[in-house]
């Protein structure tokens, strides 16, 4: 298909579009408070009351606000669009009533609330607006645009030099610039180069990738379809995780689609660059978002990481290069190209461009998902868009990164959301899991509850993370039920220290950090659960080593 | 193939492009503590008792799988590598039942002789006691999941020498266990050829031929009986 072809069926479908839009936010949370039936009732409402000529109920991705959910979002009736919260199938004909003026007592969202006004929205920008399931409503948002320029304009080299202008870094968490991974797969020497989405987000209390899978498959698989080019890749992998089956659903919808417009599969845009995606669902394993343990989930192997070197970009799928990003990062390649790599570089910080998606959740009034420039304070997000803790609370801590993350104290409100500042305070950037702690929150608890979910998800294959996790597990239970001395304090200290530094991938190597932070931030909380020595204070479990090493 | 000279523990060595650090140290009598490496099989870079500290890199890198450059400065030994092992191996002893006396394994066991080795004198850590059975379904081996660590040196020699693929992994974490076929007992493995790599490539009690154990030790209470009876009733026949 030529460009002429594509905007000629773009503009067959904005004709054909009705006055009034109710969109109905159709994303996993929403659908689990009855979506779908409100969809089906509104549009049933809208003919029993004889507006089917001007009203069309739209089905859309998330709008983010999911705590206020199930969202509608009404466009075309006055010059600001209207927004309806924690809606019930009940509603729909006070809602459609509204549209001709009647009385409607479903509670009003503010669509100019900091919730939504202090965001910037790039991965986002059609989140709520385009129908997941229709390609022509992504084509018509300007979609599969940057694909043909790329195809039809730019060499292979000038879309990495675009990437590495922009400054874009990985967003499942460590940050390696996105511009340099993808530099690097360009030139290693291959025949079949891979490209591969990691969409196995399985941090506790993040939901960032599954809303952009939900809302926008279109805009990832045009990110790896433009990273396909320029890294010289023809076949793709989106792995996700089978606990998203509506991102699945969507996908598959969206492949199916962009083949059929050719967009995707063989002589894309009739150019010569060819690009199929198939979809690897994952089974169950938090490990497998490790990119050297996807890759062998993908090869059908049992999901453990492998060291590296090699890295993925010298030999990852079946020994080939392959590029392997995040779903977040695949998500930002299109405006990157649309609007030119120096306009990315100018948001953010001087290190950390760009946006980021995180997903509010926690003890805070305003919860769901946002995207904020980098460098924005965390004071900002947690207080002026989350509103604070709810009545009766402040707030004590907020957490980062997830299970390999840590837990920043209120005192550090003010450190601006980039790589390095979160780093510098033992957390990371992580995915974009953002857990608000308040004042009844016991930190000690917290730090177990993550210990525990980096025991259970350990794959098992090296020593320190396998076993040195269950200790570290032990230890914290033993403490948190006040059996633990100092001794127990400090032997966990020291396990931290020595699972960071031996295990194999990062799962274990980052798995010491919600302990290390808190004993950090909050050590008067671990000390003040410890009990008297029944030994004395004597030894302090400090090691013995013998002199040499004899095997 | 190319020379490559790089520093071991202030040594200065060669060595053919594409070695690894295991195999340079081992070649030039630098001792490095292995478990999960075993000579024939590739390497999985699992057990982390072999990390080296590698100048230009804050990471520790396993010395199996890691390959020599030019110019490499290593250190296999210092007083963190030390105690790094040292852990390694208690956290092991912790993690199952590994019991040396009663053991079919003790004198010649990987994990014992490494313990001796690093000075381990005790466990600080609380032993975990999980229950785990021993599979005796075997004609010819059995399989004591008390005393295994994971090493899947079995499942390698098995896959990769043997090409039977009757051992695998399956769980995860510490639930982690070595299967055979489809998690069906030893005995029930159509897959099994009984070629015995499994038990030769084992480092510690886990894998063993059958008879060999110490429990299978028979007592012979009926000759004590034979003897009594010959003393006391002068009679020789039973």
């Amino acid at each position: 298909m030529q460009l002429d072809d594509l905007n000629a069926l773009v503009a067959k479908h904005v004709g054909a579009r009705k006055k009034i839009v109710l969109r109905t936010c159709m994303s996993a949370g929403c659908m689990s408070s009855q979506a779908d039936v409100i969809k089906k009732n509104l549009e049933a409402e809208v003919k029993a009351q004889g507006l089917e000529a001007d009203v069309e109920v739209r089905r859309v991705g998330c709008m983010g606000f999911c705590g206020q959910g199930p969202l509608i979002g009404v466009d075309g009736l006055s010059a600001k669009e209207k927004l309806f919260e924690f809606v019930k199938p009940t509603d729909a004909p006070a809602i459609v009533g509204s549209l001709k003026g009647g009385a409607c007592d479903v509670q009003a969202g503010n669509p100019d609330h900091p919730f939504f006004a202090k965001q910037m929205r790039i991965v986002r920008a059609n989140g709520g607006i385009v129908d997941p399931e229709r390609i022509e409503d992504y084509l018509a948002a300007g979609g599969y645009q940057a694909l043909h320029q790329v195809l039809t304009e730019m060499q292979l080299a000038g879309v990495v030099e675009e990437i590495t202008k922009s400054g874009l870094r990985g967003r499942g968490g460590a940050g390696f610039l996105t511009g340099l991974k993808w530099g690097t797969v360009a030139k290693s020497a291959g025949a079949k180069k891979y490209v591969v989405c990691n969409g196995d987000e399985g941090d506790p209390g993040a939901f960032m990738d599954r809303s952009v899978l939900e809302s926008d498959p279109h805009l990832v698989l045009e990110g790896m379809a433009i990273a396909a080019y320029a890294v010289g890749a023809d076949q793709g992998f989106l792995y996700v995780r089978a606990e998203y089956p509506l991102a699945i659903a969507r996908l598959q919808t969206a492949i199916k689609q962009a083949k059929q417009l050719g967009l995707l599969g063989g002589g894309i845009f009739e150019s010569p660059f060819n690009f199929n995606v198939d979809i690897r669902i994952g089974a169950g394993a938090f490990v497998c978002g490790e990119e050297t343990a996807l890759m062998a989930s993908v090869e059908g192997k049992r999901g453990t990481p492998r060291p590296r070197p090699p890295f993925p970009a010298e030999s990852g799928l079946w020994g080939c290069p392959t590029l392997i990003n995040n779903v977040e990062t695949f998500a930002n390649i299109t405006a990157i190209i649309n609007r030119g790599g120096a306009w990315y570089a100018g948001i953010g910080t001087e290190k950390s461009k760009g946006t980021k998606v995180f997903a509010l959740t926690g003890k805070i009034r305003n919860n769901g998902l946002i995207e904020v420039p980098m460098g924005i304070p965390l004071r900002q997000i947690v207080e002026e868009m989350g509103g604070g803790a709810p009545a009766g609370g402040q707030i004590k801590s907020v957490q980062t990164g997830g299970p390999s993350g840590g837990c920043i104290p209120a005192a550090y409100l003010d450190t601006p959301v980039d790589y390095e500042s979160l780093t510098k305070l033992g957390s990371i950037m992580g995915s974009g899991g953002m857990v608000v702690m308040d004042d009844a929150t016991n930190m000690v608890e917290i730090a177990k509850f993550y210990m525990e979910f980096c025991m259970e998800e350990s794959c098992g294959k090296c020593i320190p993370c396998r076993t040195g996790t269950a200790q570290m597990f032990h230890l914290l239970e033993k403490i948190t039920q006040r059996r633990g001395t100092a001794r127990d304090l400090a032997k966990l200290e020291e396990l931290c220290d020595m699972v960071r530094h031996t295990s194999l991938c990062g799962l274990g190597q980052t798995a010491p950090n919600p302990v290390a932070s808190t004993l950090k931030f909050f050590r008067a909380e671990y000390e003040a659960l410890l009990q008297p020595d029944p030994h004395g204070p004597r030894a302090n479990g400090s090691v013995k080593t013998a002199e040499a090493v004899t095997p | 193939m190319a020379a490559k000279t790089l520093i071991i523990d202030g040594k200065e060595v060669s060595a053919e492009e594409g070695a690894t650090v295991l195999q340079v140290a081992r070649d030039n009598g630098v001792k490095l503590p292995t478990l999960c490496h075993l000579e024939g099989v590739y390497d999985v870079g699992a057990c982390r008792l072999c990390l080296v500290e590698i100048a230009g890199t804050t990471k520790l890198l396993p010395a199996c799988t890691t390959k020599i450059s030019e110019g490499m400065r290593i250190t296999t030994d210092s007083d963190r590598l030390r105690k790094y092992r040292r852990m390694t191996i208690e956290l092991l002893f912790a993690e199952r039942n590994h019991v040396c006396a009663v053991c079919v394994s003790n004198g010649h066991c990987e994990l014992q002789t490494l313990a001796y080795s690093l000075g381990m004198d005790h466990v600080r850590y609380d032993y975990i006691f999980p229950k785990w059975n021993v599979d005796l379904t075997h004609r010819m081996f059995g399989m004591d999941h008390n005393r295994c660590i994971l090493c899947t040196r079995c499942v390698r020699v098995c896959w990769h020498i043997e090409g039977a693929g009757t051992k695998n992994v399956a769980g995860r974490g510490a639930t982690s266990k070595i299967i055979s076929d489809l998690n069906q007992p030893w005995g029930d493995s159509e897959s099994c050829t009984e070629c015995g790599k499994c038990v030769m490539a084992c480092p510690t009690g886990a894998l063993f031929n059958k008879g060999t154990t110490t429990g299978e030790m028979e007592h012979d209470r009926d000759k004590l009986e034979f003897i009594v009876n010959a003393r006391e009733k002068q009679q020789w026949l039973p």
